[in-house]
């Protein structure tokens, strides 16, 4: 045995079934022991995507993706999708190959410091100088990517160590006993307690949900907690479907992308629970909205965030659904009917209706009809762009759906490999991605993989020749000039999709899309439906 | 505000580095920063002075307590500590500033260590405020450079 195989195996006792990655001589010998076993190795066309495609796969299975890829180059084009996973607190376990131990350091064709660049969005990076410290590296590095705040771990692996001569090999169990690593996970009872108190007090309370609830698959608690107490609820966008979008007590998603309807519950509420969510800019930006003047109790399993943007009134640290079903053994019995009543009035008046061009087809429309359209427990894919902000107001998430997108670093071209991930994860789910026509074109490489694969995902392409969400911008801060956002010499569609072998419907505007859409969500395989919209069509409310 | 923090690490290779990168990237101030060994070979202890607001100063221990190196912090005020900094200085004499420089260094019992026909090396061993004195009195002499360990503290022994 030596040390790809001792890897492997270590790979396999954790659960591992699937590795995105890319191939490069410094990872051979790993990825010559993974073709020995039934681990499927999927070759993504660029080592970025192998970060998305585990992180679609994590956030639809609940167990940590890997990726793999080889030193130098495939090391270095892996870390956006690392820093992307890290903004999420996704877990991942990132493998990369290492130059030959002794030549570490003097610059060696593919040699780069790949530890020490991904130093700050790694929640913990190891370089491995000896074979026998694998099965505890390996054994280590799955319990820091999915415990406490989760995240991606690097695990950079010489070739001499892949090689290695494996003398006595054995397996790790249980808790690993980090003596610098012991998340908090029960609250503390003594908090849960005054939470409880504070929340049977209060005459406006309100839950703000990020994307932690989703991390700790607190959506069951927290559901079954608020429908018996009568608490609305509102999320970040990393918070979407955290309860289905339809719920009597969901409220909307907060931020100045959000609803105006849940901006207004944030700021009348006397009492706001935030969990899982950073309370980051784009969440809670004045002068849209108020923290002050109520009773903020933030909820988080990191200690970090508490406090970090905002001074909360009751901290309390620990996995959001242990602490939801501590509440649920509480008694807490509070009157909120009335304000459950002004909001539900505030939901009737505040109804936002847009118009279109009738020459396009309206893309919030869109998002709303695609995601009804899809089946319930369809994963909901969105890029980065206009085309993320048109989803996640408008996408209908209901019970057993999920919705994903690159929340925190905002990345491009994740909705793609994030969409073969998740149907790599759960092939029984249908994926669709959404993206622009910008985002399309970072990721389209990836069409090989899900044909090599059959890994079929339907891809919504918004075509508007524009880098929509910045031209939007240049148009409000410049005045209509325009630099660096016009998409010339973009590919045909149509023609790429034969190229790829794929099926291909159009919309150009709102007549007959009800078939389109029907046609496009029920065909076999992957499918591209390109979507044309009003290029000076804007996210912000005209 | 200052504050100093005594944070036990992993005496492993690359976590100075780690921790110097979170100072670093986000925009925490190092005044000062000593490692060495403990009395356990595989614990370092690093202390880091640092200053900003209240918040800041919160913010560096909780993202220390993160970094997976990090064994244990202990923060404490300058005032309920016992902090020393070593400094050396090697400055240029003659016959007519020699006396005064051998005065000053009784007065502040610092300690003159090498010597040569025109420059000696002064040691002084003790709190950074003195350490800064000891330059301030001597810039009339011409120096020609200067070493210093940064501030190594403990807290206060208490009863207990």
């Amino acid at each position: 045995m030596n040390g790809a195989d001792a890897m492997v195996q270590c790979l396999l006792h954790e659960g591992v079934d699937t590795i995105f990655g890319y191939s490069g001589v410094a990872i051979d010998p790993f990825w010559n022991s993974i073709g020995q076993t039934d681990i499927r190795s999927v070759l993504v066309r660029t080592e970025q995507n192998a970060g998305h495609a585990a992180s679609g796969y994590a956030r639809t299975s609940g167990k940590p993706g890997v990726c793999a890829v080889t030193s130098g180059p495939g090391a270095v084009n892996l870390l956006t999708g690392i820093a992307t996973a890290f903004a999420d607190s996704i877990p991942l376990i990132c493998i990369t190959g290492q130059v030959v131990s002794d030549q570490i350091g003097s610059d060696v064709f593919q040699e780069a410091d790949v530890t020490g660049a991904a130093e700050s969005f790694v929640k913990y990076s190891y370089l491995v100088r000896n074979a026998k410290d694998i099965p505890r590296i390996i054994h280590e590095a799955f319990y820091i990517a999915n415990t406490g705040r989760r995240g991606p771990v690097l695990i950079d692996v010489p070739f001499d160590v892949q090689e290695q001569t494996v003398s006595k090999f054995e397996l790790f169990e249980g808790d690993p006993k980090l003596r610098t690593y012991k998340p908090t996970i029960r609250g503390n009872m003594a908090q849960v307690k005054k939470v409880i108190k504070v929340l049977q007090k209060a005459k406006r309370p309100l839950i703000c949900c990020g994307g932690g609830i989703h991390l700790s698959r607190a959506e069951k608690a927290l559901k079954e907690f608020v429908e018996r107490e009568n608490i609305p609820v509102v999320s970040t966008m990393m918070g979407l479907g955290v309860l289905p979008t339809d719920h009597s007590m969901y409220f909307g998603m907060v931020g100045n992308n959000g609803h105006a309807l849940a901006n207004r519950a944030m700021n009348e509420s006397d009492t706001l629970l935030m969990v899982g969510a950073r309370v980051a800019d784009r969440a809670v930006s004045s002068p849209d909205l108020t923290l002050e003047g109520k009773v903020l109790i933030h909820m988080d399993v990191d200690p970090a965030e508490i406090g970090k943007n905002v001074g909360p009134t009751i901290p309390i640290v620990g996995d959001a659904r242990h602490i939801f079903e501590d509440f649920l053994a509480e008694e807490c019995h509070g009157e909120h009917s009335a304000w459950v009543d002004t909001l539900n009035k505030y939901r009737e008046d505040m109804k936002e209706e847009r118009h279109s061009s009738p020459d396009f087809v309206n893309p919030q429309a869109f998002v709303r009809m695609l995601s009804k359209a899809m089946p319930d427990n369809g994963i909901y894919v969105a890029d980065v762009g206009q085309n993320q902000l048109f989803s996640c107001r408008n996408a209908v998430i209901r019970e057993g759906g999920l919705f994903m997108t690159s929340g925190g670093m905002g990345t491009m071209g994740y909705s793609m490999p994030a969409a073969m991930g998740a149907v790599a994860a759960d092939p029984d789910r249908l994926a669709v991605a959404v993206c622009g026509d910008g985002s399309f074109q970072m990721s389209m490489m990836e069409l090989a993989t899900m044909n090599q694969y059959d890994y079929p995902v339907k891809i919504v392409v918004f075509r508007n020749n524009y880098l929509g969400l910045v031209r939007e911008h240049q148009h409000f801060a410049y005045a209509d000039d325009y630099n660096m956002v016009k998409l010339g010499g973009e590919p045909d569609l149509k023609l790429l999709s034969e190229a790829y072998h794929l099926k291909y419907f159009r919309a150009e505007n709102m007549d007959g899309l009800s078939e389109t859409l029907d046609g496009f969500l029920h065909t076999e395989g992957t499918a591209i439906l390109e979507v044309m919209i009003d290029p000076m069509e804007t996210v912000v409310m005209k | 505000m200052k504050k100093i923090y005594s944070v036990l690490v992993e005496n492993r290779a690359g976590v100075l580095s780690k921790v110097a990168g979170l100072f670093s990237r986000r925009c925490f101030n190092i005044d000062s920063l000593a490692v060495g060994e403990t009395d356990h070979s595989d614990v370092s202890c690093m202390t880091i002075v640092s200053s900003g607001d209240e918040r800041t100063l919160e913010q560096i221990e909780k993202q220390l307590n993160k970094k997976l190196d990090v064994i244990k912090i202990k923060t404490f005020d300058e005032e309920v500590s016992v902090s020393r900094e070593l400094m050396m200085i090697k400055v240029k004499y003659n016959k007519s500033n020699r006396r005064d420089i051998m005065e000053t260094c009784d007065a502040m019992k610092a300690d003159i260590v090498d010597m040569s026909k025109n420059m000696m090396i002064i040691q002084i061993c003790d709190t950074p405020d003195r350490t800064n004195l000891m330059i301030q009195l001597l810039s009339g002499v011409s120096i020609v450079e200067i070493a210093r360990t940064g501030t190594l503290a403990l807290p206060k022994c208490i009863e207990s």
